[in-house]
C-alpha cells in the first residue's frame, strides 16, 4: 500500500512538474515562434506580393475577427500609399489544403498578387502550382471579387497542365479570399487608415528624435 | 563506480560510440544525415536531451519507485524534447523544418531511454552527466561524420559550399534512404577493422 501511494505521488508531482515547466516556455516563445513561421513560411510570399514595399509587412500587421476565426492581414506601403493588405486563405488541392497568400488593393479591389505558401501537391505535378511562377502570375490585376474558375469549367483560370485538381483548389481558394474581402472591407479600410496616420507620426518622431 | 569521471566521458567517443558500438539510434542516424549541418543539430538536439534526462534520473534515482521508473524517465525525457522542439522553433526554425519529425522522435531514441536505465539510475549525478555529455558527444561526432561523407558524394558541397568543379555530377543515390545503408555499413566496418588490430 506504501509503496502504491509513493508511485502515484511521484508520477504525480513529476507530471505536474514537467507540465508547469512546458507551459510556462511555450508562453515565453510564442510570439517568438509565431514570428519565425511568418518569416520562412508566410514571409518569402508576402515580400513577393510587396517588392518594392518601403515598409516591412511582417512587422505591420493586425488581427481581424472574420466570424468566428481570426484572421491576420499584413499591410504593404507600396508609392507612398498603405492602400494594400494580403491575407491568407485555403482551397482544397488534390494532397491536402492549399495556402494562398493574396495581396489587394483596396482603392481598386484589384488583385496585386498571389503567393502559394503551403502545399502537400504531387512533387512536380501539382506543386508546379507553387514553383511555377507564371501560373500564379495569371491572377494579377483581375477583380478580387469574381469567382474564379479555371477555363475548363467555363472559367478565366488557366490550369496546370495535369493538375486540374490542383488549379481548381487555387481557384477556388481564390473565390473564398474575394468573400473574406468582402465581408471585412470596411473594417480593412478603416485599420488601414489608422496605419497610415501611425506611420506619418512616427516619421515626424524620428525628425524631432 | 571503478571508473573517474574523465574516463565516462571518454568512453562515449570511442568505445562505445551511440551507431558504431552500440548500434543504437539508427533511425535519426539513416534519416536525418543528408547534410553536415542537419546532423550536427540533431546531435545537440540529443545531447541536450541527453544530459539533462541523465542528471535528473540520476538525482531522484533513490526516489523514483522501480516499479515505474520507466513511466517516469519517459516523462523526465519527453519534457526535455519538447523543451528543444520549442526553443528550435523559436531560434533556429530553419534547422527544424529540416530536422521535422525527427525531433519529437527523440523521445524515443533508444540511446537516450538507454542511458537513462543503464546508467544514470544506478550512477551518481556527476557520473552521469559526463556519460551524458560523452555518448551524446561521440553520437554528434558519427552523425556529422556520416552527414558529411553523404553530403560531399550526394551533392557535391560541404557545409552548403560547393566542393567539386561545375562537371561534378552528384551522386544522388548517397543522399536517399538507401545511400545512408550503404554508407553506414561501411563506416561500421572500418571502425572494426581499426578497433581489431
Amino acid at each position: 500500500m506504501r509503496e502504491l501511494i509513493k508511485m502515484v505521488v511521484v508520477l504525480t508531482v513529476l507530471s505536474a512538474f514537467s507540465g508547469g515547466l512546458l507551459a510556462s516556455l511555450r508562453n515565453g516563445t510564442k510570439d517568438k515562434i509565431e514570428y519565425q513561421q511568418l518569416k520562412f513560411v508566410k514571409g518569402p510570399a508576402i515580400l513577393d506580393i510587396f517588392k518594392g514595399a518601403t515598409n516591412n509587412p511582417l512587422v505591420d500587421r493586425f488581427k481581424l475577427k472574420d466570424g468566428n476565426v481570426e484572421r491576420s492581414f499584413f499591410v504593404g506601403k507600396l508609392n507612398g500609399k498603405t492602400d494594400t493588405v494580403a491575407f491568407e486563405s485555403y482551397g482544397k488541392g488534390f494532397g491536402g489544403d492549399i495556402g494562398l497568400m493574396v495581396g489587394v488593393n483596396l482603392d481598386t479591389n484589384k488583385i496585386i498578387g498571389v503567393g502559394v505558401t503551403t502545399l502537400s501537391e504531387t512533387p512536380g505535378v501539382g506543386s508546379r502550382a507553387k514553383t511555377d511562377p507564371g501560373f500564379v502570375a495569371q491572377f494579377k490585376g483581375h477583380p478580387l471579387e469574381e469567382t474564379f474558375k479555371v477555363k475548363a469549367d467555363g472559367g478565366q483560370v488557366d490550369a496546370l497542365s495535369g493538375a486540374t485538381v490542383t488549379s481548381r483548389g487555387v481557384a477556388a481558394g481564390l473565390t473564398d479570399a474575394g468573400l473574406i474581402y468582402k465581408r471585412l472591407k470596411p473594417e480593412l479600410e478603416k485599420k488601414l487608415k489608422n496605419f497610415s496616420t501611425k506611420a506619418v507620426k512616427t516619421k515626424k518622431g524620428e525628425k524631432n528624435g | 563506480m571503478a571508473k573517474s569521471i574523465t574516463q565516462e566521458f571518454v568512453k562515449g567517443l570511442w568505445e562505445e560510440i551511440p551507431p558504431f558500438r552500440l548500434v543504437l539510434g539508427l533511425c535519426p542516424t539513416l534519416a536525418v544525415t543528408k547534410t553536415i549541418q542537419d546532423g550536427i543539430g540533431m546531435g545537440v538536439a540529443t545531447t541536450f536531451v541527453l544530459v539533462c534526462s541523465n542528471v535528473l534520473v540520476s538525482a531522484m534515482r533513490n526516489i523514483i519507485p522501480s516499479k515505474v521508473r520507466i513511466a517516469a524517465f519517459i516523462i523526465i525525457i519527453a519534457t526535455f524534447v519538447t523543451v528543444v522542439e520549442l526553443l528550435m522553433q523559436a531560434f533556429t526554425y530553419p534547422l527544424f523544418l529540416s530536422l521535422g519529425i525527427f525531433i519529437p522522435l527523440i523521445v524515443v531514441n533508444c540511446i537516450v531511454l538507454g542511458r537513462a536505465e543503464a546508467f544514470a539510475s544506478k550512477n551518481a549525478v556527476m557520473h552521469s552527466l559526463a556519460d551524458g555529455m560523452g555518448i551524446g558527444t561521440g553520437f554528434t561526432l558519427a552523425l556529422a561524420a556520416l552527414g558529411a561523407v553523404r553530403e560531399v558524394f550526394g551533392s557535391g558541397t560541404f557545409w552548403g559550399t560547393p566542393v567539386f568543379g561545375p562537371s561534378f555530377h552528384p551522386f544522388s543515390f548517397m543522399i536517399q534512404a538507401p545511400g545512408a545503408f550503404v554508407c553506414l555499413g561501411l563506416m561500421l566496418c572500418i571502425m572494426n577493422l581499426v578497433g581489431k588490430k
